[in-house]
């Protein structure tokens, strides 16, 4: 698979795209490497978009993945503003947004989520409403806030990207009310405890967390929107940021007949049901050895990771992903890093460490199985909790929440 | 204005110069192999990874404390490692010499 004249189409130009396109070329792949993307900017970092570039007055050049020289030295082609509108399996084809074609040897689809928008009467004619997932997005909500007088923000959703979001918003000098229409914040994600600890760092904040809100409709009147809710109540509302969730970007995949399943569905080496064309990233649903079933992330780790498998297998060198999934939160001064999956857990086991600034980490277990652990400024946690998983070790819980007992990694081992 | 030496694992010498930002984001400006920085400079995902001498090691400072614990997931991690993209470009750094870990 070295051969000069043959070519690699990569859909998506993001973490999964841009990564796997260095990796090919690191790889040895001599032939064309040619990356699409319907976004106009160089590819960029986006876990930034609802951190710190938010509060930044920064361009997105300050948080590209590649620089553009990067490129060229790799010589690989970016297509951006382009958009592919069909994959044509048999005759190895792409149909681009500018109705031209395009061939391909080998084809990577590396097409991620969209911000999932939900069907609400009146949010088609709400003013200064948005959702975040581009850098396009984010200089449309700074803007708009930086525009507007009384910078109300209603934030709809509280999950990881909402809270961010609020925090930074909370910043830049906005009054935020976050919407989540769960009975609390992370519900899907986390333990109660860890949504009681970010409903209170916002309370702390002056950011108000209202749950069990069922946004139902908007109505704006001039420059202000009124979000409401089942329960009766409203809110008024400068700005919107709806983040509710994504939708993953598989009609291409599907119209082309490829296995889908919450994903596009992926081998251990990310090739799909056609043995020319991968997926990588947060299109994915893979199997994950560790957990033992098939999953869809979205995270960072994920699409670096199977970006390294697929490019690896396209040169012939089969190694299969088994990792464990990592991901972190930036919130006002509070750094959280997530390591491993928690779903399936039945027991927690809380240790908070004594000192000035907060710090604690959150054990999640399956009976005495160790799945995941949030720490809370808390890196050690972190670091711990990822080789503790990996080995499959077994955790001594009373020592671990144990105060008494130093914080080191032998001393949890039973 | 501070001039920095980056050696990568296969020998390679590239020498950038900065005025600010991070380390990190130099190296990827310059494309230096070894530097992922997948988390964006967070201190998150610690491929960021390089080695300074002594003397060098007095001009950026030692590791912080989260710094240093997110050293530990990496093996190789010695008393003489840093998470690059915490340490900030500025002229008291100027001719610093790093060696790329990965
Ligand atoms: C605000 C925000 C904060 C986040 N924070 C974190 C975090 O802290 N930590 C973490 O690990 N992860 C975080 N994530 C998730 C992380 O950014 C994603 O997991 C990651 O971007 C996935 O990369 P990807 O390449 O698979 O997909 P995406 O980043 O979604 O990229 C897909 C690309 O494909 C392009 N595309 C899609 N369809 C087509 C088509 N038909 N033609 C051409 N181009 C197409 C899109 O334009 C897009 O650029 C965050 C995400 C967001 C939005
Ligand atoms: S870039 Fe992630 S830890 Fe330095």
């Amino acid at each position: 698979m070295k051969e000069n004249n043959n070519v690699c189409v990569i859909i998506g130009a993001s973490h999964a795209g841009v990564n796997f396109a260095f990796a090919l070329r690191q790889q040895g792949w001599l032939g064309e490497i040619r990356l699409i993307d319907g976004d106009f900017h160089l590819p960029y970092h986006r876990p930034p978009l609802s951190k710190a570039y938010l509060t930044s007055k920064d361009g997105i050049d300050k948080n590209l993945l590649k620089s553009e020289e990067s490129y060229q030295k790799g010589n690989i082609t970016l297509q951006l503003g382009l958009s592919v509108l069909s994959i044509n399996r048999i005759d190895k084809t792409l149909t681009l947004s500018d109705a031209t074609q395009q061939s391909y040897d080998k084809l990577v689809i590396a097409t991620g989520a969209r911000a999932f928008i939900p069907e609400l009467s009146g949010l088609e004619n709400a003013s200064n409403l948005f959702s975040l997932r581009t850098a396009a997005d984010v200089t449309a909500i700074r803007d708009a806030v930086n525009n507007c007088l009384n910078k109300r923000v209603v934030v709809l959703g509280g999950g990881y990207i909402g809270l961010e979001t609020a925090a930074s918003l909370h910043k830049m000098g906005a009054k935020v009310t976050i919407l989540e229409r769960e009975e609390r914040v992370l519900s899907r994600v986390t333990a109660p405890q860890m949504s009681d600890f970010f409903q209170e760092l916002h309370a702390k904040n002056n950011v108000s967390i209202l749950t069990n809100k069922n946004v139902t409709h908007i109505e704006a009147k001039g420059s202000e929107n009124f979000v409401f809710c089942s329960d009766g109540s409203s809110f008024i509302a400068d700005c919107i940021v709806v983040g509710v969730g994504i939708r993953v970007n598989i009609e291409l995949a599907q119209d082309a007949g490829l296995e889908i399943d919450n994903g596009i569905k992926v081998d251990a080496y990310n090739c799909t049901s056609d043995p020319s064309i991968y997926a990588i990233g947060d299109c994915t649903f893979h199997y994950n050895p560790h957990y033992d079933r098939f999953i869809r992330l979205e995270s960072v780790q994920n699409a670096v990771d199977q970006a390294k498998i697929a490019a690896a297998s396209i040169v012939g060198q089969n190694n299969r992903y088994d990792t464990i999934p990592w991901f972190w939160s930036d919130q006002y001064d509070i750094k959280l890093q997530i390591v491993g999956l928690s779903t399936g857990y039945n027991n927690v086991v809380i240790r908070t460490e004594i000192g000035e600034i907060i710090k604690f980490s959150v054990w999640y277990f399956k009976d005495n199985e160790l799945l995941a652990v949030d720490a809370v400024n808390n890196a050690k946690a972190y670091v711990y909790g990822t080789k503790a998983i990996k080995e499959r070790k077994l955790i001594d819980k009373l020592k671990l929440s144990d105060l008494n007992t130093e914080f080191k990694l032998e001393n949890l081992f039973l | 204005m501070a001039k920095i030496t980056f050696i990568t694992k296969d020998n390679q010498s590239i020498v950038v110069e900065g005025t600010s930002g991070s380390v990190m984001e130099l190296a990827k400006q310059a494309n230096v192999k070894g530097i992922d920085g997948d988390c964006g400079g967070v201190c998150s995902c610690a491929t960021c990874h390089i080695y300074l001498n002594e003397a060098d090691l007095l001009k950026t400072g030692p590791a912080s404390e989260i710094e240093k614990d997110m050293l530990e997931l990496d093996d190789d991690a010695n008393e003489f490692s840093r998470l690059c993209c915490q340490i900030e470009v500025s002229e008291a750094i100027d001719g610093v010499v790093f060696q790329v870990v990965r």
